[in-house]
């Protein structure tokens, strides 16, 4: 069996969830043997953060260079083809940066990439059987690669559970000195903060979260009606703020923000993957979508197919005949 | 600049309730509505828009079929200049490397500054451009959400990282970009716009045309395979409230106060 190797994605000296997941992946291809952690970067924390990872990893290599300091998936890749034996297998979080670093990563090394693993249901000799989603996560492909010779696995966050086991003393291998001179053609300039907007969704308990199934700016109103009715805010999913029908501060989603509401509704969401990323805290989640096999209704705790543009009147006028009772009175608009 | 544009024809999920065949070997297309994959319109607008403020032309290529024709012809009608129909019988089954392998063969036949895909198509893999760009030894860049013109060499681009923050590089041309969906306002385009691009002839090049050898595409050189298609398990799934509107209204009210979504 390969070597199978995992890289690292960390921030502020501190590994990311990812870190704990990957084993877990690792052991549904060779359930006995080692994974390695690969880690590059190049500051104060750098062996802080190595250290951190002797309790789930027997190996951890450090590539510590200057260019490194920020994580260029340009250069990264040039740091990972150096230092990995031909053959290897490395897992890599389906995020954005594991989007921009593995494709090409893949064709230097001259091995199968295999994007997006939700399962992997094991080995029959040299052939991996995984699973993939197409189409927004509405079907699910049992996929085969053939791994004799390597592979580049992108693993979705979230969908491997890290082991409870902690092994303990793990140790640090030092590879910088494998790497030679790391020349990129994309040069890194500056971090733009997230804009906040007029509300912070991530701070409210109830969210009103709008998608697709909005259909036109006009009916945004009927969202921010019934959150007027509830003492909610109103939040969305992507395509809403690609449309430009609402402000990027409230999109939820791994690139948007991340709430944690007790109640969620989601309205005219298909939920993919990317959207249900920034929902933590499991919240109560009810669905609302024409589409009865929106896959969001694999994730909602209550799902209810209809049109959300007749279905949000009706619920915002039940609840103003329940909040207009005497004693009552709506918190906020 | 010349810029190319890298499109697919991809079956709408706005619009289709997606099923699976009952061999399992792929979705019904029989009846499927198809359209542009999304985010490569706002890869074609922003082409449009460097264009025309550098100068230059857009074009658009796609791999497929004499029905991805239809595709071309939209992009045209928003305003890119020329469109290539890349179509073989030995391309059928490629992966992505293979669509990757052919479209790298098509770029060295020509002379392109700028090459932009979409972000991702409809099977989630968002991997062609970053491979082509590897196989051209060019640099890459993926969910760029931002473009600048620095000078005739380079380019300043905003890339979308976690947590809606945007990271910004300068990137020397030639280049591949992957383009999120977002960064512009693609143009519409209308029946008329459709009918004037009707007679434009598109040409279509095969494997012979372009060099690519019968190794680098098609079912056989594919690295990664489809075995059957299936249903994605519920886990716990919803509880689905049924009933009329009204009492599917009551049933919600009650939930919600037991949850405390009624302030």
């Amino acid at each position: 069996m390969a070597r199978i190797f995992a890289y690292i994605l960390h921030k502020g000296g501190v590994p990311d969830d990812t870190a704990a997941e990957l084993p877990a992946a690792a052991r549904r291809i060779d359930p006995g043997g080692p994974v390695t952690a690969i880690v590059t970067g190049w500051d104060a924390n750098l062996d802080k953060l190595c250290e951190s990872l002797t309790g789930t990893y027997p190996e951890i290599w450090k590539i510590a260079k200057e260019p490194l300091a920020h994580p260029n998936a340009e250069l990264v890749r040039q740091a990972l083809a150096s230092v990995l034996p031909a053959g290897s297998i490395l897992l890599v979080p389906h995020a954005h940066f594991g989007v921009d670093l593995s494709p090409g990563l893949s064709i230097k090394m001259n091995t199968p990439y295999v994007p997006d693993v939700v399962d992997i249901e094991g080995m029959e000799g040299t052939w991996l059987k995984a699973v993939r989603q197409e189409l927004g996560g509405q079907v699910s492909v049992h996929v085969r690669s053939n791994l004799a010779t390597g592979a580049v696995l992108n693993i979705r966050p979230g969908a491997f559970r890290p082991a409870d086991r902690v092994l303990g003393g793990g140790r640090v291998v030092d590879k910088s000195a494998e790497v030679g001179t790391l020349t990129a053609r994309r040069r890194y300039l500056e971090t733009i903060a997230a804009e906040t907007g007029d509300v912070d969704i991530t701070k409210e308990p109830v969210l009103i979260s709008i998608g697709r199934g909005i259909g036109e700016q006009e009916n945004v109103a009927i969202a921010e009606d019934l959150a007027e009715a509830m003492g909610a805010a109103v939040s969305c999913s992507r395509p809403v703020v690609d449309a430009r029908w609402m402000d990027k501060s409230r999109q939820v989603g791994s690139s948007g923000h991340t709430v944690r509401p007790k109640v969620y509704l989601a309205c005219g969401i298909s939920g993919s993957f990317q959207h249900l990323a920034g929902i933590k805290g499991s919240p109560f989640i009810v669905a609302i979508n024409k589409n009865p096999k929106a896959p969001i209704f694999r994730v909602a705790e209550v799902g209810i197919v209809d049109d959300m543009l007749e279905f949000l009147p009706a619920l915002a006028s039940r609840v103003r005949e329940e909040t207009s009772a005497p004693g009552k009175e709506r918190r906020r608009s | 600049m010349e810029i190319l544009v890298c499109a697919k024809r991809v079956p709408d999920t706005a619009e289709n309730e997606i099923q699976i065949n009952r061999a399992g070997t792929d979705i019904e297309r029989d009846d499927l509505v198809y359209s542009v994959n999304e985010p490569d319109n706002y890869a074609v607008e922003e082409a449009l828009q460097i264009a025309a403020r550098t100068g230059g032309k857009v074009t658009v290529v796609t791999v497929g079929g004499e029905e991805d024709e239809e595709v071309l012809r939209r992009e045209m009608a928003m305003g890119a200049a020329r469109g290539v129909l890349i179509s073989d019988d030995a391309f059928q089954g490629s992966d992505g490397r293979g669509i990757a392998a052919i479209l790298k063969a098509y770029v060295e036949s020509e002379h392109y500054d700028l090459i932009l895909t979409g972000v991702q198509a409809d099977d989630g893999c968002a991997q062609v451009g970053g491979m082509l760009a590897a196989m051209l030894d060019y640099p890459f860049a993926s969910l760029v959400t931002s473009i600048e013109v620095l000078d005739g060499r380079k380019l300043k681009i905003g890339q979308e990282i976690e947590g809606g923050s945007k990271e910004i590089s300068a990137i020397d041309l030639p280049c591949v970009l992957s383009i999120q969906t977002g960064i512009n306002e693609p143009r519409y385009v209308g029946m008329r716009g459709i009918r004037q691009v009707a007679s434009v002839p598109i040409p279509t090049l095969g494997a012979a045309d372009l060099g690519v050898a019968p190794d680098a595409a098609g079912e056989a050189a594919a690295k990664v395979k489809r075995v059957d298609y299936f249903v994605p398990p519920a886990g716990q799934g919803a509880e689905m409230l049924q009933g009329s509107r009204e009492e599917i209204v009551e049933k919600l009210m009650d939930l919600l106060k037991a949850k405390g979504g009624l302030n």
